[in-house]
């Protein structure tokens, strides 16, 4: 048989070519928004077709992510569509905690929400505690509150980042992640602190992987060897919480060596101001002053002259004597002396942080050597601000980035503090090269408003006077009554907290509870999981939420909470407002909260609504403005007591003015559209971003992109958009003074005093130096009980709790395990897949183990929030998350070990940012016999009535065939 | 069983190029793939179990995070694996019904859904894995190199590549023609030594793997020999105290 021609022929017969369309259409509709799948706010396209969604992808042309997606935003869909979506308002009928609940109708919703609200309001507003979680509308939510006229709100900052925002704002007028970035395109070597694969998600994929193709070099110091740090060409995998001291150690070797920028530090900073020595008394360590408030320098002739002035001679080392006879000596003096002590060297410090001596030399070095030796110099003309042209822009090729392996400890403001003291050493702030802010910062440094909230700033019946949340510049501006007792529910801005400048969320339940530091009517909370992931402590969370008076009644009185999915935290609320998906709502990451700011120009963005709601559900800021109107709060009705934003959010993002001229969007504005920055409102505004893929960004003419600090074309510019009030420099403070007024408070000086017990914690780290101290946990457990450190990280296909109901990505991590380092395991006698138990001082938990190397010998580590309650979300018995997911929740305490009379936080002493990453445990293995399943477990929640059934099998995509 | 296609001179070779040294393991590609594929060519790609206990479903793309090497030397490694689109495809030669085949024109192996029995020869053949049954249609499914957007007329022209590539956040993924040397994707494979995945095995992927550039072991080398050339000791910095402040004493700087 002719082999060949058989083949052919029965080829032929049996496989007729396959038809294929390589050209369908696919989409009938295409719009723009804004992804919500994490809090990086990524521009998308949303493909629609017959009504449903065929596909999201990056938009190309937005700043952010410039077309990219990540493996959420991808799976955008799965979220749109989750069966965990809430249907309807939900009234609870059983006991808090149950999940049972009878539907009502929203006037039914809005009615109750008014009876409880109003009550409060003309009684005590502070009895409102209004808090929201990740969401992106708090100039909205923290204007309500203020209308209301509460102080006792806040988001999720105070167990985010907020460490590293205050430190930052107090420092440079910027911060890492939302307020600035490396020069990914012109740094030459980019350090990464602590960066735990979340933000900045898109960009720092985006530009890690270009630094990669054009020769730059990336470090990651960090834990763990994941995600960034594993394609970084270095990885230090540093114990967690001694990053600072691995900066002060780094900034040692740079003193030691001259590897300084001492005319940066003379221009743009605050190195050669003078700082009074006078010990004991009441002005010691402030700056010395002249008769008008300038800050003194010491001049050519060694004489005290003004700081501020153009031109200035000045001198770095020296010793001053003030006209009223005291001496004062430069903040550069005062940092050579500190830094080059021994107890900074890299042999001292080495163990602690787990770097060998000769490695953090080497690193010191390499920093010195690329800022010095290979600095690069921009073509870019350019004018100061005293109106001096230079030639060219000067970069220091170094640029850093930190999160939450820096923040989440209780030493994370001084550590963040210690990363620009580096950085300002280096002379790479807002340099080419360096590390940049994003506009609208640079922000006044130290910065404000301060906050409002103290006695006689909270009126029955009247708005707040002034924003709740603010940044205080010393113990005077502390919320505080007369006896020095905190007035915040959160006790944000007490002597606990002085410098909360976010709030402190993760306190919220538990004071409640207390009643300290009083009783609290009505807790209305937004997007946030307070009774399961977002919790310190959780099961004890759950307690309090439930916890009765002995007449029966809930010693939290009233829980109000808007969500869009069957969370655990719906289960423990008393009146539901379902919210909607991203997709099916007006929003704005609004230019008055923490826009999208590029460093090249200000940005701004929208959500749109995509698709309408399927189901009787409503935006939460549509409800938001509708209460406000019905409670006749006055920004939201107008003169004659009607609605002053009828068609809601909308209405509100297009005809809000928070200032003449200054609205939530900084786009389009004046009647024409022809404004940016400032302008009347435009009925058309929304219309030109959503033509414009609903971003709005305006570029900076080259000569306004570095420098921005002292840069008079930028400054003017900033004060003609409206980004900030004059266009005066900004002075970057390697010396914050308004931690010096608290630490003399704290020694006794000043009119407003801590109290007692807290005396010493104040004086101790309110040093306007950075500083380094052991994370309070491990400084207070047995540490040979508890010898390993416990962190978790954000896998990257995930955000929080929001992405296990996802038909997808649950796919990816169902379960979690807890990482250990396979040289320690192995001297425990553990092995791949155990079960152990994991302990804290505070509680126990039990997990499964994976063995790895590319871990800190010292240090276990989870993805966070895969772990789940049974019967939230959605899920079906037995899934993963719950059976084999855990949180390490359940370890961490809010307050540390000790006496519980006299509890402190277990948060930084300084913003009372949640330490949840100091956490310290030990592993056993589990007894064989026991369950392979995870601990604790809780009574599943019940179904609320209107979730839909979820199928046996999806097949989404089936209708586009 | 099934006869591979008799290759054109100059014929195409679609297929991609993943870059191991950039990809940190997000899933980008693992879950755009889902999203595109369950509205198009290979519509739906079922769930299985979808909220509840052992959740599975078909996928075209995975990603697998995995540790190699020992000591300083060892990293991290996400690898992402879909259909390599062999050239010589054991898929293709074993499917009975001649369902699964390779194109001529341009390489890509696909599976005819109307002639497909579901006996999953296929995926047995396959070493890599790349194969995906979908239980509930019976028939089995896999990367098309997203066959519906690189030729598709309706998207604009830079979008005409698969949507793993497309969403890639860090450039990792690259899609071309493997068989034209001039071609961007052929150059980078010669330029940073692209790799077969288990080449032993003979089934000539299409698919190339870039390996990472650098193990942190060798740049830790490299950063301590220049550290060592690069370190100044200053004489200054030698004294002990304020001593050691000296050297700033005289510099007269101005703001």
């Amino acid at each position: 048989m002719n082999g060949a021609g058989w083949r052919e022929r029965w080829r032929d017969y049996w496989r007729p070519r396959e038809i294929i369309d390589t050209s369908p259409v696919v989409a009938d509709e295409v719009k723009p928004t804004t992804c919500y799948m994490c809090a990086g706010r990524c521009g998308i396209k949303v493909h629609l077709k017959n009504g449903s969604i065929r596909y999201i992808e990056g938009n190309k042309a937005h700043p952010v992510n410039r077309g990219v997606i990540c493996g959420k935003g991808a799976a955008g869909i799965m979220q749109h569509y989750s069966p965990a979506k809430l249907r309807k308002p939900l009234l609870r009928v059983g006991e808090r905690g149950s999940g049972e609940f009878r539907e009502i109708e929203w006037d039914e919703a809005l009615a109750t929400g008014v009876e409880w609200l109003s009550r409060i309001r003309a009684d005590d507003p502070k009895k409102l505690a209004f808090f929201t979680g990740r969401d992106q509308s708090q100039s909205l939510t923290g204007f309500w509150a203020t209308q209301f006229g509460t102080p006792n709100f806040a988001a999720h900052g105070g167990f985010c980042s907020v460490n590293m925002a205050a430190a930052g704002m107090y420092t440079l007028g910027g911060s890492f992640w939302e307020f600035g970035e490396p020069d990914w395109e012109h740094a030459k070597l980019v350090l990464m602190f602590g960066v735990a694969e979340d933000h900045d998600s898109n960009p720092i994929k985006i530009h890690l992987s270009a630094m990669k193709r054009r020769g730059a070099k990336s470090i990651s110091i960090n834990p763990v060897r994941t995600g960034y740090s594993a394609i970084a060409d270095e990885w230090i995998g540093i114990r967690p919480g001694t990053d600072g001291l691995l900066a002060l150690s780094l900034v040692h070797e740079l003193l030691r060596t001259d590897r300084i920028d001492l005319d940066y530090l003379a221009r743009y900073t605050n190195a050669a101001w003078l700082v009074i020595q006078a010990p004991g008394e009441a002005e010691d360590g402030l700056f010395a002053r002249d008769g008008d408030g300038n800050p003194l320098v010491l001049d050519r002739r060694g004489n005290p002259a003004n700081a501020l002035a153009a031109d200035a001679a000045l001198r770095m080392i020296g010793e001053a004597r003030l006209a009223d006879g005291r001496k004062a000596t430069p903040v550069f003096q005062l940092i050579a002396e500190r830094y080059l002590e021994a107890q900074y060297a890299p042999e001292a410090v080495a163990a602690t942080c787990g770097v060998p001596a000769a490695r953090i030399r080497d690193l010191a070095a390499e920093l010195g050597h690329v800022a010095f030796d290979e600095a690069i110099e921009l073509a870019v003309p350019w004018t100061d601000w005293a109106g001096r042209r230079h030639e060219t822009m000067l970069g220091r090729p170094v640029g850093m980035h930190a999160m939450r392996g820096i923040s989440a400890h209780s030493n994370g403001f001084q550590t963040c503090r210690a990363l620009h003291l580096l950085q300002l050493l280096l002379g790479t702030i807002d340099v080419p090269g360096g590390w940049r802010y994003k506009a609208p910062h640079p922000k006044p440094c130290p910065p404000g408003p301060k906050p409002a909230g103290k006695p006689g700033q909270v009126e029955a019946g009247k708005p707040l006077g002034g924003a709740p949340l603010g940044y205080p510049m010393g113990p005077d501006d502390l919320i505080v009554d007369t006896e020095g007792n905190p007035q915040r529910i959160d006790k944000a801005f007490s002597w606990e907290a002085p410098i909360a400048a976010h709030g402190l969320m993760h306190m919220v339940v538990h004071n409640a509870w207390v009643g300290d530091p009083y009783k609290i009517d009505t807790l209305f909370m937004y997007m946030a999981n307070m009774a399961w992931n977002s919790a310190m402590n959780t099961a004890e969370t759950m307690r309090m939420l439930t916890d009765k008076e002995p007449d029966g009644s809930y010693k939290i009185p009233r829980i109000i909470y808007s969500d869009a999915f069957y969370s655990e935290m719906v289960a423990y609320a008393d009146l539901i407002l379902p919210d909607t998906t991203y997709l099916e709502r007006w929003d704005a990451i609004s230019i008055l909260d923490r826009p999208i700011g590029s460093p090249n120009g200000p940005c701004d963005s929208i959500r749109q609504p995509v698709l309408a709601p399927d189901r009787d559900v409503r935006p939460f800021q549509d409800v938001l403005i509708e209460l406000g109107a019905r409670l006749g709060l006055p920004a939201f009705v107008n003169p004659d007591g009607a609605p002053r934003y009828p068609g809601g959010y909308r209405d509100y993002l297009t005809y809000h003015e928070r200032a003449p001229g200054v609205g939530p969007l900084a786009g389009w504005r004046g009647q024409d559209g022809a404004s940016h920055g400032k302008g009347a409102p435009n009925p058309d505004q929304l219309q030109r971003y959503i033509d414009n893929g609903c971003f709005w960004k305006l570029e900076l003419a080259p000569e306004q992109r570095y420098f921005k600090h002292a840069n008079r074309a930028y400054l003017e510019n900033a004060v003609a958009l409206g980004l900030i009030g004059n266009p005066e420099p900004i002075v970057l403070q390697l010396y914050v003074e308004p931690l010096q007024r608290f630490r003399l408070a704290g020694q006794g000086h000043g009119a407003v005093q801590p109290p007692e017990r807290l005396r010493a914690r104040i004086a101790t780290h309110f040093d306007p130096l950075p500083i380094w101290y052991p994370p309070f946990e491990g400084a207070r457990v047995d540490t040979e009980a508890f010898p390993l450190n416990a962190v978790t990280q954000r896998p990257m296909p995930m955000y929080h709790s929001w992405h296990s109901h996802n038909a997808w990505l649950r796919q990816i991590f169902g379960a979690n395990r807890l990482f250990i380092n396979r040289v320690t395991a192995n001297s425990l006698g553990l092995q791949d897949d155990d079960w152990v138990w994991v302990s804290s001082h505070s509680g126990r938990i039990k997990a499964q183990l994976k063995l790895m190397d590319g871990v800190n010998p010292q240090t276990v580590w989870t993805w966070n929030a895969i772990g789940k309650r049974s019967g939230a979300w959605n899920l079906g018995q037995g899934s993963p998350e719950f059976s084999r997911g855990f949180l390490l929740n359940h370890l961490i305490a809010e307050t540390l070990p000790g006496d519980a009379a006299a509890a402190e936080g277990n948060a930084d002493p300084i913003t009372g940012q949640a330490a949840w990453y100091d956490l310290r445990v030990r592993v056993e293995r589990a007894p064989v016999e026991e369950a392979a399943e995870s601990a604790p477990h809780f009574a599943p929640l019940a179904r609320p009535p209107s979730l839909i059934r979820v199928p046996e099998i999806l097949r989404y995509g089936n209708q586009f065939r | 069983m099934t006869d591979l296609p008799i290759p054109a001179p100059g014929g195409k070779k679609l297929g991609l190029v993943i870059d191991l040294d950039v990809c940190v393991g997000c899933h980008a590609c693992a879950t755009a793939c889902k999203e595109w594929n369950s509205g198009g060519h290979s519509a739906p790609l079922p769930d299985f179990s979808p909220y509840g206990e052992g959740a599975w479903g078909v996928w075209f793309n995975r990603v697998h995070s995995f540790e190699e090497g020992d000591g300083v030397g060892a990293r991290t490694v996400h690898f992402p694996r879909s259909c390599l689109h062999c050239e010589d495809a054991a898929c293709v030669t074993v499917c009975p019904t001649g369902a699964s085949y390779k194109r001529a024109e341009d390489g890509i192996v696909l599976v005819n859904a109307e002639i497909c029995i579901g006996c999953k020869l296929c995926s047995w053949a396959c070493p890599y894995g790349a194969r995906e049954f979908d239980e509930d249609a019976g028939v089995m499914k896999k990367c098309t190199l997203c066959i519906d957007r690189i030729y598709n007329d309706n998207l604009v022209e830079d979008e005409r590549v698969p949507a793993c590539v497309m969403v890639c956040p860090t450039s990792a993924r690259h899609f071309g023609d493997l068989g034209d040397p001039n071609s961007a994707v052929a150059e980078m494979v010669a330029v940073r030594g692209g790799k077969d995945l288990m080449p032993e095995l003979g089934y000539r992927p299409v698919n190339k793997y870039l390996p990472p550039r650098h193990l942190h072991g060798e740049n830790l080398a490299a950063a301590a020999a220049a550290a060592a050339v690069r370190r100044p000791e200053p004489a200054a910095a030698a004294g002990a105290g304020d001593n050691r402040l000296l050297r700033w004493v005289d510099r007269l700087l101005s703001r």
